[in-house]
């Protein structure tokens, strides 16, 4: 599993166990420098795509073009009073930020940044992921709950009902790539589409893969289509992102579940939105968009190009995510739900009904 | 086992990363806490009433549902993995296992559980 830069390590310090050690840490310590630099990057580009999106400038004046203008706000923020309400339940009110914020890191452990590195390759890898990722909604019922603060409450309960609302919808859109992989390591579904753009899940997946052939392949090409929008506008909601941002209507909730957190302690609850964007991105594009895979087979290809069409696609993602912010108005809370029961989860189950069905018509 | 190891130690990173975090503005930042700052914050306002109020009970109904329809799912993605290995029985299984699901979506959609006003 630590292929690649094990084998850099033994090559530096010699076979032994500290090698193997060593190679463990920086694969698990990895994801959090790229979240680090990844949310630095995410918030400068909400501040200036929101400003050019309306016709406006955006922040100019911390650093040339306004980009330091994050570092500032971090250190804005790290000068800020951590108050603690003498309502708050204590205990709850300071464990919430953790949950939050680890149930979006370890969700990193298993995305596959480039075809040698994989923090840790499970054979449950997706089903690892979507279960880790419910960790944040234990920790936003906890900050909503523990504040004290009807807002914060009411928020909470909306963001609840609404994320666990639309992991149905996810999780069928999931199952229809899982059923086509045969696979729930993202590892080997990244590897699986190989070979350029038309290899790639939402054109149908592999055409040269055992037990059916390219004409499947292309047969399932709409429906995955279908799964693959199912999936992103799930991937909305569940981040609380716009038009899915009821939880955080500021103009009847002020904040939402982080209404009475300040100083870092908010900074954790902003660092774990940013992340959990990038890590839907990262999902939709491993299991739809080819992962680390050039999109021209063998062209641009290779481990440190993987890297580079990996970030760029899971960035691109984000960069959609955030147009959408500021294009969408926001749904009311019933057209949310009709949305996700009557619409989306009609249509996921079809997915994977329609995918199974030709999977076996053509490959039996 | 030895691929779930980094997982226990990306929770350690994740939690050291959060305590320092968290920790870093009580040491840096003012502490200058007053009656009104600690107060529960309502535009500036005494709060009225409680928070510990009754919840709508349409919450509720969606943690219920949600709690079916994922274990459903839960159910698919081991039968997701091998199902092109067992061939059309597997399929017709999953069909009559879907049906018995829709049925009942079905029903809630008539019994109104899914109208949210």
């Amino acid at each position: 599993m630590f292929d690649g830069l094990r084998d850099l390590l033994i090559g530096l310090l010699g076979k032994g166990d500290l090698a193997d050690v060593l190679a463990v840490v920086v694969y698990c310590a990895l994801p959090l420098v790229v979240i680090l630099l990844y949310a630095l990057f995410a918030i400068l580009a909400e501040m200036k795509l929101s400003a050019w999106l309306q016709d406006r400038l955006g922040p100019m004046r911390v650093g040339p073009w306004g980009i330091l203008q994050p570092i500032a706000d971090i250190l804005k923020l790290l000068q800020k009073e951590d108050i603690t309400p003498t309502q708050a339940d204590k205990k709850l009110y300071n464990l919430s930020p953790f949950l939050v914020f680890i149930g979006s890191y370890l969700g990193f452990a298993v995305l596959p940044f480039s075809a040698m590195y994989a923090g840790a390759r499970l054979n449950v890898g997706i089903f690892y992921l979507v279960a880790v990722s419910g960790l944040v909604v234990v920790g936003i019922l906890m900050a909503g709950w523990s504040s004290n603060n009807k807002y914060s409450l009411f928020g909470a309960m909306r963001s609840v009902a609404q994320i666990v609302s639309y992991e149905i919808p996810a999780g069928l859109a999931i199952l229809s790539v899982v059923m086509i992989a045969g696979t729930m390591d993202l590892q080997t579904i990244s590897k699986l589409q190989e070979g350029g753009v038309q290899n790639w899940f939402i054109f149908g997946g592999p055409k040269n893969l055992a037990g059916f052939g390219g004409a499947t392949a292309w047969a399932l090409a709409p429906v995955m289509m279908i799964a693959f929008l199912i999936y992103f506008i799930a991937s909305l909601a569940e981040t609380n992102r716009v038009p899915f941002d009821i939880p955080e209507a500021e103009s009847e909730l002020v904040a939402g579940y982080h209404t009475e957190y300040s100083a870092m302690k908010f900074a954790l609850f902003f660092l774990a939105e940013y992340a959990n964007m990038l890590v839907v991105s990262a999902v939709a594009s491993i299991l739809f968009l080819g992962g680390w895979n050039s999109p021209f087979g063998e062209f641009l290809g290779g481990p440190v190009m993987g890297l580079v069409w990996f970030l760029g696609k899971a960035i691109f993602f984000v960069m959609v995510q955030i147009w959408i912010r500021w294009t969408l108005p926001r749904l009311r809370v019933d057209q949310l739900m009709h949305i996700c029961w009557k619409v989306m989860i009609p249509f996921g189950m079809a997915t994977v009904l329609l995918v199974g069905t030709i999977v076996t018509w053509f490959a039996h | 086992m030895s691929n779930y190891i980094p997982l226990f130690l990306m929770l350690v990173i994740a939690f050291g990363f959060g305590a320092i975090m968290a920790n870093l503005s009580k040491w840096i930042g003012p502490k200058k806490p007053t009656k009104e700052k600690l107060s529960t914050y309502e535009s500036g306002m005494e709060p009225i009433g409680t928070t510990r109020d009754r919840i709508s009970i349409k919450y509720y109904i969606v943690a219920m549902l949600f709690i079916i329809f994922d274990i459903e799912i839960v159910f698919l993605y081991p039968w997701a993995v091998t199902f092109d290995k067992i061939g059309v029985f597997a399929l017709g299984e999953m069909f009559l296992f879907l049906a018995l699901l829709f049925i009942g979506y079905i029903y809630i959609l008539k019994k109104g559980a899914l109208q949210w006003d």
